[in-house]
């Protein structure tokens, strides 16, 4: 287990900038996530902390030391490859085995290490079979142990559950939440899926266009997005968007004016915002409830429903154009073309004019 | 409906074969067969055949300047076989970036391969030949005398093989880049991270990775090289005293100067089945090693 530091890192591939100014301090023994689209950064940043990306201004370090100059084998880590990289003329054991053998472990040592993390990851009776005989969840499982066994301060995955379908990706999921309790080490996961990143991680890093855009543990990520990008990319359905205006409400708390006119009452002290315009409401589906024509906020029309069994999302266009997405039962019988009112049913997210949040003081 | 289709289509299918299929029965299986005819007459290039039985094989078993063509020819294949593809590889290896150098090494490194082999042997005898050759010339400056390299009974082949290297270096090494490149580049990755050398990566990543390039290699250029004949004509004539005479030069001699073609055809069956031989012999010992691992 190591503590991370990542100073003032850039990198650029020729003329085009992959990475800037990014700074991180992680903690010993966290599981941290680099979530973002791609080609943000997020799997160049993973990279250059294993040490197969160069580092061309600023510094990392595992535990005490500064690790940027080091070979990859040299830093203590271990990295789990979206293609899961296996050797394909070795058996299994000499997969595992074969960075142990480069680091001139003992042979009993090197077996014992691989029969415990063969063991914890159920691939015992493939140790003498080549990676090609094995299904894609096993090639992962062994990814996995190839990792485990050099015991690294610092656990590296890219992507790794992107290869697998669908049920298998959620059985690894599980699998890696629980390893990662039996398993003691700094770990971080790179991953474009907001769900991997929601249920693995201590605390997630949102990135896009090079940067850092909000680091955060699951909840406050999901609660207080920084900015539109974090707010539109985290959560499904993405957060919906209305023009506001804003004046002084009950107790010198923002009010927000919608364009038909209906006003929503926030959270943020007036005084504490930068005067302007161009405000938006930031609304997430599940507080967004459909309600009788007339009866709510404003009235809208319905353009297409979704039903998921559970819930339904209502795809809504109000009067002037913007669009909004509600959520309402199972049952709903919300149908396409049908005039619904809307009522608010839970937070609203101020946004400035430069997509940046604005929120009270926490409860 | 569904029945039927397929079986159309299949003799259909056949029907997409048969060019090639006629062009490799006239062109190859038939004179391959008809060799075999021959080589069991005592036939003249001008008319006259009598059947002889296995006659030939016994006078070629017995006749000293075929069995010095034979071990000169084993020689020769042992003398550049190896070195191409060892050296190839080398040059693959060190080439196999996308850099601008590197594109254009590939491009010199493969310019011989192009060359005829009248080429190849007029510019290598300006380098050889001890009188005023580019090699007689270094050794001059060094105040060495010159060394006779394509007169000398011991020398002659190595020159010969020396020459063959740089002209069919193209080849292997062209094919290994192409393996190379087939190897993924998160193999070499998670290779650096296991800590394993340069010289572990070569011999556990690399070589395992390209290994049918190397058989593939191998066998095309046993194939090629049992088959010397244009360098050894063009540079020495088989000399001197016949130490630089391959079986293919033994071969056109016998048929084309003695006119003597049942015995010629007779030679050359021997080396058809030399040639099989090696290339089974290398095919059989490597499936078997990679059943074995």
């Amino acid at each position: 287990m190591a503590r991370v530091r990542l100073d003032h890192l850039g990198k650029s591939f020729g003329a085009t900038a992959v990475l800037d100014d990014v700074s991180l301090d992680i903690a010993s023994g966290e599981f941290i996530a680099f979530l973002g689209p791609s080609g943000c950064g997020k799997s160049t940043l993973l990279r250059m902390i294993a040490g197969l990306e160069t580092v061309e201004t600023g510094q990392i370090h595992i535990g005490d030391r500064r690790v940027d100059a080091l070979a990859p084998g040299d830093r203590g880590v271990a990295m789990v490859f979206q293609h899961y990289a296996l050797y394909p003329h070795m058996t299994i054991f000499e997969n595992m085995a074969f960075g142990l053998r480069n680091a001139k472990v003992p042979k009993a040592e090197i077996e014992t290490r691989v029969a415990d993390a063969a063991r914890i990851l159920e691939i015992e009776r493939f140790l003498q079979q080549k990676p090609g005989q094995l299904s894609g969840g096993q090639r992962q499982r062994v990814a996995i142990g190839r990792a485990i066994v050099k015991k690294p301060d610092l656990f590296l995955f890219d992507e790794p559950l992107s290869n697998l379908d669908a049920a298998l990706r959620m059985r690894t999921r599980l699998e890696l939440a629980q390893l990662r309790r039996r398993v003691q080490a700094t770990m971080i996961l790179v991953t474009h899926d907001q769900v991997e990143a929601m249920t693995l991680a201590d605390r997630i890093v949102v990135m896009s266009d090079r940067r850092i855009q909000q680091v955060g543990t699951p909840m406050e990520i999901y609660a207080r997005p920084a900015n539109r990008f974090v707010a539109t990319f985290v959560g499904s359905p993405p957060m919906s968007f209305l023009d506001a205006t804003l004046g002084e409400g009950a107790g010198g708390l923002a009010r927000a004016t919608l364009a038909g006119g209906a006003a929503v009452d926030t959270e943020v002290p007036l005084a504490a915002l930068p005067a302007g315009a161009g405000w938006r409401l930031g609304l997430r589906a599940e507080a967004v409830k459909v309600v009788a024509p007339g009866a709510g906020l404003v009235d809208a029309k319905v353009e297409f429903v979704e039903r998921l069994g559970d819930r339904t999302l209502v795809y809504l266009r109000l009067a002037d154009g913007s669009a909004i997405t509600a959520e309402d039962a199972g049952t709903s019988r919300a149908a396409m073309g049908d005039a619904v009112g809307l009522a608010l049913d839970g937070p609203v997210h101020l946004f400035d004019a430069d997509d940046r949040a604005h929120y009270g003081p926490l409860a | 409906m569904s029945a039927a289709s397929p079986r159309r289509s299949s003799w259909t299918n056949g029907l997409f074969v048969t060019p090639y299929l006629v062009v490799y029965l006239v062109l190859l299986l038939y004179p391959l067969l008809a060799g075999v005819w021959l080589s069991l007459h005592k036939a003249d290039l001008f008319g006259g055949e009598a059947f002889v039985g296995l006659e030939n094989f016994g006078r070629l078993l017995r006749d000293t300047v075929f069995l010095q063509a034979v071990r000169n020819t084993f020689y020769f294949v042992l003398l550049t076989v190896p070195p191409l593809a060892v050296i190839a590889l080398g040059l693959a290896i060190a080439l196999n970036r996308p850099t601008r150098a590197a594109a254009f090494f590939r491009g010199v490194f493969f310019s011989s391969s192009v060359l005829s082999v009248t080429i190849v042997t007029l510019i290598w005898r300006l380098v050889l030949i001890p009188d005023g050759g580019l090699i007689a010339n270094v050794l001059h400056m060094a105040g060495k005398p010159p060394i006779p390299l394509l007169s000398h009974p011991d020398l002659v082949l190595p020159a010969i093989a020396l020459t063959t290297v740089w002209w069919c270096l193209g080849l292997p090494m062209m094919l290994y880049l192409a393996a190379l490149q087939q190897v993924p580049a998160e193999l070499y990755e998670a290779a650096a991270l296991d800590r394993a050398s340069r010289w572990k990566t070569l011999t556990r990543i690399t070589l395992p990775s390209i290994r049918r390039t190397l058989v593939l290699v191998v066998i095309i250029q046993c194939v090629l090289q049992f088959q010397l004949f244009g360098q050894a004509q063009l540079l020495t004539q088989g000399g001197p005293n016949g130490a630089s005479r391959p079986l293919v030069l033994f071969i056109y001699e016998v048929g084309f100067r003695r006119w003597d073609i049942g015995y010629a055809a007779a030679a050359s069956e021997i080396l058809f089945g030399l040639i099989l031989i090696a290339t089974v012999l290398q095919y059989v010992t490597t499936r078997e090693k990679e059943a074995v691992r």
